[in-house]
């Protein structure tokens, strides 16, 4: 009796207290984790302002022509000037074709792995094509120069070159006129082998939430697998489609070293698609280690920078927007 | 006969046309069913020649000499010159990818569990959400520019630690969206039976629902050094390279992925086939800790 009227009155401070350390250290974990959030939005606050800040001398010194001007001169005297045209150019056109290269393929893939493959190939193949997402993009860019860069050279650019410049009125963006095959059609393709694999697994998750009963009624109607998915299984998915899609346009837009490899870095307006080029990244990534600082050359390359968040910004929350819904269940 | 006119897509009035859509129809699906396997094929081609191009040309040049020496400049041809290696590269990646990690892992696992227990919901949490989202896929080299403003410029110069701090943040990104993703798959229930016993909510975050996460958690942990250890741009203007080993923090530091990309572009022989090797030891590498990654997630589920 004793013991326990002991343990009661020892019991009531000590939970006293250790109420107070909770609640104590609740407000000291919220706050932790809360404060570790707008820590993540001043991260982006913060990149935003830093480039702005840094391309601000360019921004102010060459106004709107910044944007439309395709000059380069790093030479520093009076002929020095920067103007953002050529690696825009290059950024959005070896993006889009990377696009147009990867999506018919994503689709395949994933196709194949939701409606074709046996059960036991699943798993693997999907797990192959995933790594293929985790490989570095320095890799791409060493295996495109010395693998993909020879092959485009000597067997794409003039047999296809051959066929297609007589086409009437559009032939002239398959003329030859650079052989070293490092061009915006291999930047192109390089990069469309590296989004491959995220624009396949995410069409494939989405495929996977179509309800079973909307694809059963449809195989009880007697339509084949390819009526299945045009029918039932697109028309679902379809805004998640274009979301995907987006993802991989933004990862390509900002893709740095794959592109630096075998686009040629040349900052003059390319005529064809088998002519050497630059994007925003890849002028970043050659130049700046170079530049001095406070020079209007770093200026402009900050400003590129800018630019190109902005681009891939607006890319990657519409692609977020898109996949609201279905990615977030 | 039967199966064709129940079609929806049937249109058909007598039997021949009834039958050359049907053959038109298995046509399409076969040709359907071809060009994806086709086009699988080609992802794992596209898989298998970096893997084979890599294996062969690195492996012709990787020996203990690769891992245990530093740069040398090229022998231009000079069989008797002692061959360059590693060292000073590997030694740096892994400096640089461990603070990376240390830094960013936990305010990755805050804000991960930020989002899934505190901010379910909330437009704030939304907001977090979303900006964390766009992170994860931003343009790596502009997470370089940024931390070139704010390490490299005021403290004078290319520093170790600023690649370290630039690799942090896009360390946090990849542990949010995992940490967030399997902490809503532990049931309300469970929390719900240790809020009912008395325990702090903090209590009941560190150690009960880490505990159930953990595994997926470790699985955020090791993609995300498996996505810093390769990343080469940010690390182009932050910690921009070196050709000797450097522990020292404050001062321009050597990793693998810079080290490869200048001796690749470098157009020497010799120093090309070190870059190859370097290539096949960052790949293999990297993509060991996914596959030990989705080892760890696979146990436990």
């Amino acid at each position: 009796m004793q013991q326990t009227i002991t343990a009661d009155a020892s019991a009531i401070p000590a939970g006293g207290v250790r109420r107070r350390t909770g609640s104590f250290g609740d407000k000291l974990f919220e706050g932790l984790c809360r404060g570790a959030g707008v820590l993540v939005l001043l991260t982006l606050g913060g990149i935003i302002l830093t480039l702005l800040i840094g391309g601000l001398p360019a921004f102010t010194h060459y106004g709107l022509a910044f944007l439309t001007s395709d000059a380069w001169n790093p030479v520093e005297d009076h002929r020095e000037e920067y103007g953002a045209l050529v690696s825009i150019f290059g950024t959005v056109v070896s993006a889009v074709l990377a696009i147009i290269f990867a999506v018919p393929v994503a689709f395949g893939i994933s196709f194949f792995l939701t409606e074709l493959a046996p059960e036991w190939l699943r798993r693997p193949v999907g797990t192959a094509i995933e790594l293929l997402a985790a490989v570095p993009s320095i890799i791409y860019g060493m295996w495109g120069l010395f693998v993909v860069v020879p092959f485009v050279q000597i067997y794409i650019q003039l047999a296809l070159g051959d066929y297609l410049t007589s086409i009437p009125l559009i032939g002239f963006i398959f003329e030859s006129r650079s052989f070293a095959g490092t061009s915006l059609f291999t930047a192109a393709l390089v990069l469309a082998i590296m989004i491959l694999p995220f624009i396949a697994a995410t069409m494939r998750d989405v495929f996977l939430q179509v309800p079973p009963v909307y694809k059963e009624s449809a195989y009880g109607l007697g339509a084949t697998r390819w009526e299945v998915v045009k029918g039932v299984v697109l028309p679902y998915t379809r805004i998640s489609v274009v979301g995907g899609i987006m993802l991989g346009l933004g990862r390509a837009l900002g893709e740095t070293m794959a592109v630096t490899f075998v686009i040629g870095n040349a900052n003059r307006m390319p005529q064809s698609i088998f002519d050497p080029s630059t994007t925003i990244a890849s002028v970043i990534a050659m130049e700046f280690p170079e530049s001095l600082s406070g020079s209007m050359k770093q200026s402009a390359l900050f400003a590129l920078g800018f630019l190109l968040f902005v681009i891939s910004f607006l890319v990657l929350a519409a692609s977020r927007w898109l996949l609201r819904s279905r990615l977030k269940a | 006969m039967s199966t064709t006119t129940l079609s929806p897509l049937s249109k058909a009035r007598n039997e021949s046309a009834a039958r050359s859509l049907g053959r038109r129809r298995k046509f399409v699906d076969s040709a359907v069913k071809w060009l994806c396997l086709a086009a699988t094929v080609a992802g794992l081609f596209f898989l298998a020649s970096i893997m084979g191009t890599l294996l062969w040309r690195g492996l012709e040049s990787l020996s203990l000499n690769t891992l245990l020496t530093e740069f040398k400049p090229t022998s231009y041809g000079e069989d008797t010159a002692q061959a360059g290696g590693l060292r000073h590269a590997i030694i740096g990646s892994l400096i640089q990818t461990a603070i990376g990690t240390v830094i960013g892992t936990p305010i990755g696992l805050l804000v991960g569990t930020y989002l899934a227990e505190y901010a379910r919901g909330s437009a704030f949490g939304n907001a977090v959400r979303f900006v964390s989202d766009v992170l994860l896929s931003a343009p790596s080299i502009l997470i370089g520019l940024f931390i070139y403003q704010l390490v490299v410029l005021p403290m004078g110069g290319f520093s170790g630690i600023a690649g370290a701090l630039a690799l942090a943040i896009i360390v946090i990104p990849v542990v949010v969206r995992t940490t967030e993703d399997m902490l809503q798959l532990i049931p309300n229930t469970l929390r719900e039976a240790v809020i009912g016993l008395g325990a702090p909510k903090w209590k009941m975050i560190t150690l009960v629902c880490y505990k159930a996460a953990a595994s997926g958690i470790l699985t955020g942990i090791l993609l995300a050094v498996a996505r810093i250890a390769g990343e080469t741009a940010p690390l182009l203007l932050t910690s921009f390279g070196n050709n000797v080993t450097s522990l020292d923090l404050s001062s321009a530091m050597a990793s693998l992925p810079i080290a490869i990309y200048q001796q690749a572009n470098s157009g020497f022989p010799d120093l090309i086939r070190i870059a190859w090797s370097g290539a096949l030891l960052v790949t293999l590498g990297v993509l060991a800790i996914n596959i030990i990654a989705r080892a760890v997630l696979r146990g436990r589920h």
